[in-house]
């Protein structure tokens, strides 16, 4: 190993130093020997590694200034440079003693002559190893030599040898050639007999074959012959086999046509025979037709104990079973049919494709018929979770024959099938959805109508209120729950579009949901309409009723029922829906027409009293009036009953501020200024215009009531119309009679008595004191001796009463 | 086209007794009876003067009492019939009689003299309607194309037919008919019928509307439960025989085709409160009037089941205009049912309403507290039903 090589890692390694130093003091032990001062490699250690790496450098072409980190190094060119190439020891010599001290000189002596002992030894190492590995290269090429010659001579050996080997070898082939030729020529003859036998023994054993029923085999063996009997026709010996194979194949062939004819066998076997058949070249055509024939017949077979399943009477078996009889039989005889027919026809072309789908359509056809037929007595129940089992089992056993037979449709159709299904379906439940809410809706008159008879209350109305619309929504969810099984992932046909989509939005969302919503509003609003005229066709509470449901309806439930769906039913179509606050517009509308209604047809009851009370009595002779009429109380009664009534249902509502004035006060304003106010023209004969003007310029100022005015959803908005109405007959009954004094009196006593209990009903007590003033005026207007009572006494009788 | 202002005349005294003056037919006359208890009733007879929208009024004096009802002669300008109240003996009892106004008032004075300070006229009786065995007088009818000589009214639950005779001085009850049934039946309205040669009257009493053949004063057919309430008020189609119309307190105004009686051909809702009076027009008969006690009067326009569903077809057509009325008529055939306006001018109960018998596009309405309020067809409409 040289020193070069080991100076090559970076300096400025610490263990790479010190492995250069034991380098060095290697290097320089054999030379320089023990006198050497251990610290003379130590300190000169970084001189001599530059050294060696600018030599190294220089070899490699590199300027020392080219390597990393050093300062810039003694100019290459210097010709003082121990190291560099341009040495000259001349100038060197001339420079160091021009230089120099004496001393330094000297020591640069010693030195040199230490490093010149050191490249001697490094030298003298160099030569001696390099000398050791010459002399056994040497020797090794000595060996070498001797080998080869050796080997030489066992080469030569060894061809001649094989030369001797290949001759002897041409020799015995030359020698057994005849022989060989002759083995082969016996051994062809030896084939060509086996083949003669076989066809010469072909007749028996087609025979035995077909005895033994072992088509497939006869079918093999007539065959493999067929092609050799054809060529050899022309000898008289062939011909004789040929024309026995054709008789047997003939018989054969008849048998086979007969086996398949019976039918009896199942299809596998009858498609073997098939297959026996075309092998015998039978034309394909006609076996086509054959095999489609008879496999009409047994699948004809399969829909008649289909039909039979479904009978005259109720069918036996549930819908599942017979779906699942009809999947087995029918279908998966359809299957094997349509397997069996493209394995065998597959040469047919598009032609018996077709044929196969035209068959196939027509049965299925008739099959789907059948099944129609079944679904149909299935549409009673209430119950989907069978049906839809049931449809899901019929759809997942046409996928297959659909992928088979994708021309005939069959998947499309059934598809179809189950849509139509689900479609009646659907107006099932809106059906019953209508059926449940009428049903509510009878419970709900015979509540109503039970407690008078019982004497005490029955459930309230806001009980029943609360059993409608629970029983509505559960019959709802219900609903919802039974027809979401037709989404059910499981369900095989839920992810076609019609599934996605239609179904969800325009069947489940619009059809019944929706629907339901619009007939309920319907059948409510048929209440105001036709039975409503006679009055008593639908008790007054059952308005009430509907009209807090549609309401509760138009605030809450809507938004809950449609967002529940829309939940359930992720509804993907884009087609446009009903909006939620068109329908809640509807409810509305229907609750606010229940409402009117039932206003108008309470007003009516205390109308009719109220004008039969005027009607019939003879205020003309009446006596001074000693009491409020009964009817009157009855009035205050009835309303008092409505107020109630309505106030299990509907919030108080707002009145107008002064409603919290005291009757008494009330009264007094009534009684002693507007009332007098009002009565002193008509009793001073002097002016019979001031009647007019005074009520007329009294009517500029107030505003036009009117009577059968739309009503707000609240307990005093219902009442004020009842009252408006029951005081507007009364006036106007009042006009058409003719009062005495005391009838006068009589009229001025239940004004007020009314004034006294019904202000506490209505919004703007005012409207009240308005309409009974002018029941007063008019009176009085009717009456020729108008005195009209003391505003003292009047109140006394009302106390009184 | 602006449309005139109504034109109001009040009365002192309360009324509800309207009637054009039937004979008249060029000038615009409506007489009106009061209601007073107190004072002597009157008979207003008001001249409306179309061009200066001016209104001449002459009072006669009824003393007799209070007027229910008032119908005109359809023959004779100057007689009328009026049902009035008359108390005696702490009893009311309705009357009929027929009167005759003086001469000089019959074809309207163009100016009254003196204003209503000077003295009235009075009525002349010509004779009354003799009903001390039938009760309270709810109406009179004249028979609408006759002679004048045949009224019908109606008393209690009793129709009675009377013949005038020797210039209606005197009223022979010819037949009658009464109502048999439970309960105080009473008839509240009737109309005659200006079809079938005038053998027709249709009566209102409680919620059923009836029709009589005059002839042989039988029921010829029945309208139960035409309302949901009282019946106050029927009118015949002027031009389709067999249509009517009738009005009640359940706020709604019924037509009829009485050969069917189960179903109304149509219903309206418009007012708030009882129907009073429905009245046809007397030559357009889409055009139905109707006064309520919400104080209010409303005209519709009942095209489809008019008379004139398509509008008025012009039958002497040039052959040059014949393309402009075809797509006229184009126009015209999506007539739909409407109110052509609420008339608001009253403030109290409109208990009648009536078309002029002169001027088709006029019409006078009554409130209790007696506004006489003259109103006229919108110009448009007008020129839209007559073009």
């Amino acid at each position: 190993m040289d020193p070069g090589s080991a100076s090559s890692p970076p300096p400025s390694q610490p263990h790479a130093r010190g492995a250069m130093a034991a380098a060095a003091t290697a290097g320089s032990s054999p030379g320089s020997g023990p006198g050497d001062s251990p610290e003379g490699p130590e300190a000169e250690a970084p001189e001599r590694r530059r050294k060696a790496h600018g030599m190294l450098k220089l070899y490699y072409g590199l300027s020392e200034g080219e390597a990393a980190g050093h300062p810039a190094g003694p100019d290459p060119l210097d010709p003082t440079d121990l190291n560099g190439a341009h040495f000259d020891p001349e100038v060197y010599l001339d420079k160091l003693r021009r230089e120099c001290p004496l001393a330094q000189l000297m020591d640069s002596e010693t030195d040199m002559v230490r490093q010149i002992r050191a490249l001697d030894s490094d030298m003298q190492t160099l030569v001696y190893e390099n000398y050791n590995k010459f002399i056994s290269a040497t020797d090794t090429i000595r060996k070498m030599k001797n080998d080869f010659r050796k080997m030489e001579d066992e080469m030569d050996r060894l061809a001649t040898n094989m030369a001797v080997i290949t001759d002897f070898s041409a020799r015995i082939s030359a020698t057994l050639q005849d022989r060989h030729e002759r083995i082969t020529k016996l051994a062809g003859v030896h084939a060509l007999l086996r083949k003669l036998q076989f066809l010469f023994e072909l007749p028996s054993r087609l025979t035995k074959c077909v005895e033994l029923g072992a088509y497939g085999q006869a079918v093999r063996y007539q065959g493999r012959a067929q092609a050799v009997l054809q060529q050899y026709q022309h000898l008289p010996s062939f011909r004789a086999i040929q024309d026995d194979c054709q008789v047997i194949t003939a018989r054969l062939a008849q048998q086979l046509r007969q086996r398949f004819r019976e039918g009896g066998s199942g299809a596998p076997e009858q498609a073997e025979c098939v297959e026996l058949l075309l092998a015998l070249g039978e034309p394909a055509e006609e076996l086509c037709e054959e095999f489609l024939a008879h496999a009409r017949g047994r699948l004809e077979e399969e829909l008649r104990s289909l039909e039979a399943e479904l009978g005259p009477s109720p069918p036996a078996p549930d819908v599942l079973e017979f779906t699942d009889h009809g999947g087995s039989g029918f279908v998966g005889g359809l299957c094997q049919v349509a397997a069996a027919y493209q394995e065998l026809f597959a040469a047919q072309g598009p032609a018996g494709a077709e044929k196969l789908a035209t068959f196939a359509r027509e049965l299925g056809s008739r099959y789907f018929a059948l099944v129609e037929r079944r679904l149909a007595q299935e549409q009673g129940g209430g119950d989907n979770s069978l049906l839809v089992r049931a449809l899901d089992r019929f759809h997942r056993r046409l996928r297959a024959p659909g992928a088979l037979l994708a021309a005939a449709g069959l998947a499309d159709a059934a598809t179809e099938i189950v849509e139509r299904v689900a479609r009646e379906r659907l107006g099932h439940h809106l059906q019953g959805l209508r059926a449940a809410f009428l049903g509510c809706l009878t419970d709900v008159r015979q509540a109503l109508a039970a407690p008078r008879v019982a004497g005490k209350e029955g459930p309230g109305l806001a009980e029943l209120l609360a059993n409608v619309a629970s029983s509505i929504l559960s019959h709802i969810k219900a609903s919802l729950a039974a027809v979401h099984l037709f989404t059910a992932k499981e369900v095989s046909f839920s992810n076609k579009p019609y599934f996605r989509g239609e179904f969800c939005s325009q069947g489940v969302r619009e059809g019944l949901i929706v629907g339901f919503i619009r007939s309920m509003c319907q059948t409510a609003q048929s209440f105001c309409d036709s039975p409503g005229e006679k009055g008593g066709a639908t008790p007054p509470a059952l308005l009430l009723l509907l009209s807090r449901l549609c309401l509760d309806y138009e605030t809450a439930t809507i938004s809950y029922v449609l967002t529940l769906t829309d939940e359930q039913f992720l509804v993907q179509d884009q087609s446009p829906v009903t909006p939620v606050s068109t329908l809640c517009a509807e409810a509305r509308e229907t609750a606010r027409r229940l409402l009117t209604h039932y206003v108008k047809v309470q007003g009516l009851v205390i109308s009719q009293m109220l004008r039969k009370s005027v009607e019939t009595r003879d205020w003309l002779s009446t006596l001074e009036p000693r009491n409020v009429r009964a009817v009157m109380k009855r009035v205050v009664e009835d309303t008092t009953a409505i107020d109630v009534q309505v106030g299990l249902l509907y919030e108080e509502g707002v009145r107008k501020a002064q409603s919290s004035d005291s009757s008494k006060r009330t009264f007094s304003v009534y009684s002693s200024s507007r009332q007098q106010g009002r009565y002193a023209p008509s009793y001073t004969p002097s002016a019979p215009m001031d009647t007019n003007l005074l009520s007329n310029i009294q009517k500029l100022f107030s505003e036009r009531i009117d009577v059968f005015s739309p009503v707000e959803f609240n307990k005093v908005s219902v009442l004020t119309g009842i009252i408006k109405i029951s005081l507007k007959t009364l006036l106007e009954c009042v006009r058409l009679r003719t009062f005495g004094r005391f009838g006068l009196q009589q009229v001025q006593v239940d004004c007020h008595f009314l004034q006294l209990y019904l202000w506490r009903f209505v919004a703007d007590e005012e409207l009240v004191h308005l309409l009974l003033d002018e029941v007063v005026a008019s009176a009085a207007l009717r009456c020729p001796d108008p005195v009209p009572m003391e505003p003292s006494v009047v109140e006394v009788i009302c106390e009184r009463g | 086209m602006e449309d005139d202002a109504p034109v109001i005349y009040g009365l002192e005294f309360q009324a509800r007794a309207l009637t054009p003056q039937t004979a008249e037919t060029d000038a615009i006359r409506f007489l009106v009876g009061t209601q007073s208890l107190k004072y002597d009733n009157q008979i207003h007879i008001i001249d409306f003067d179309d061009e200066n929208n001016i209104i001449n009024k002459n009072v006669l004096l009824h003393q007799a009492g209070e007027i229910w009802h008032i119908s005109a002669s359809p023959a004779d300008k100057g007689v009328l019939a009026t049902c009035y109240s008359r108390t005696s003996d702490s009893k009311v009892l309705t009357c009929a009689a027929v009167w005759r106004m003086p001469k000089e008032l019959e074809s309207g004075s163009h100016e009254s003299p003196d204003d209503s300070s000077s003295t009235a006229q009075t009525l002349e009786l010509l004779c009354h309607l003799d009903n001390t065995a039938h009760g309270n007088m709810a109406c009179v009818v004249w028979e609408p194309m006759g002679d004048g000589k045949k009224i019908i009214s109606l008393a209690d639950n009793h129709i009675l037919l009377w013949d005038l005779q020797e210039s209606s001085s005197q009223a022979v009850l010819a037949s009658s008919a009464s109502l048999e049934g439970k309960g105080q039946l009473r008839f509240t309205s009737g109309r005659w019928s200006p079809h079938h040669n005038c053998t027709q009257v249709a009566t209102a009493s409680d919620t059923t509307l009836r029709g009589w053949d005059t002839r042989s004063m039988s029921q010829i057919y029945c309208i139960e439960n035409a309302h949901g309430q009282l019946v106050r008020d029927l009118d015949f189609n002027p031009n389709k025989q067999y249509y009517l119309a009738s009005c009640g307190d359940d706020c709604k105004v019924k037509f009829w085709d009485t050969r069917n009686v189960t179903e109304p051909v149509k219903t309206l809702e418009e007012h708030s409160h009882w129907v009073w009076n429905v009245r046809y027009n007397h030559s357009h008969d889409q055009l139905v009037l109707t006064g309520s006690s919400d104080s209010r009067v409303i005209l519709s326009n009942m095209v489809s089941i008019s008379s004139e569903p398509f509008g008025h077809l012009v039958d002497d057509d040039d052959i040059s205009d014949q393309e402009d009325h075809r797509s006229e008529e184009k126009s015209k055939e999506p007539l739909q049912d409407n109110v052509i306006a609420t008339y608001e001018e009253h403030e109290d109960s409109v208990y009648a309403v009536d078309w002029s018998s002169a001027d088709p596009w006029l019409f006078a309405s009554l409130s209790y507290d007696g506004r006489l309020v003259i109103n006229r067809v919108p110009r448009a409409l007008k020129y839209h039903i007559l073009l």
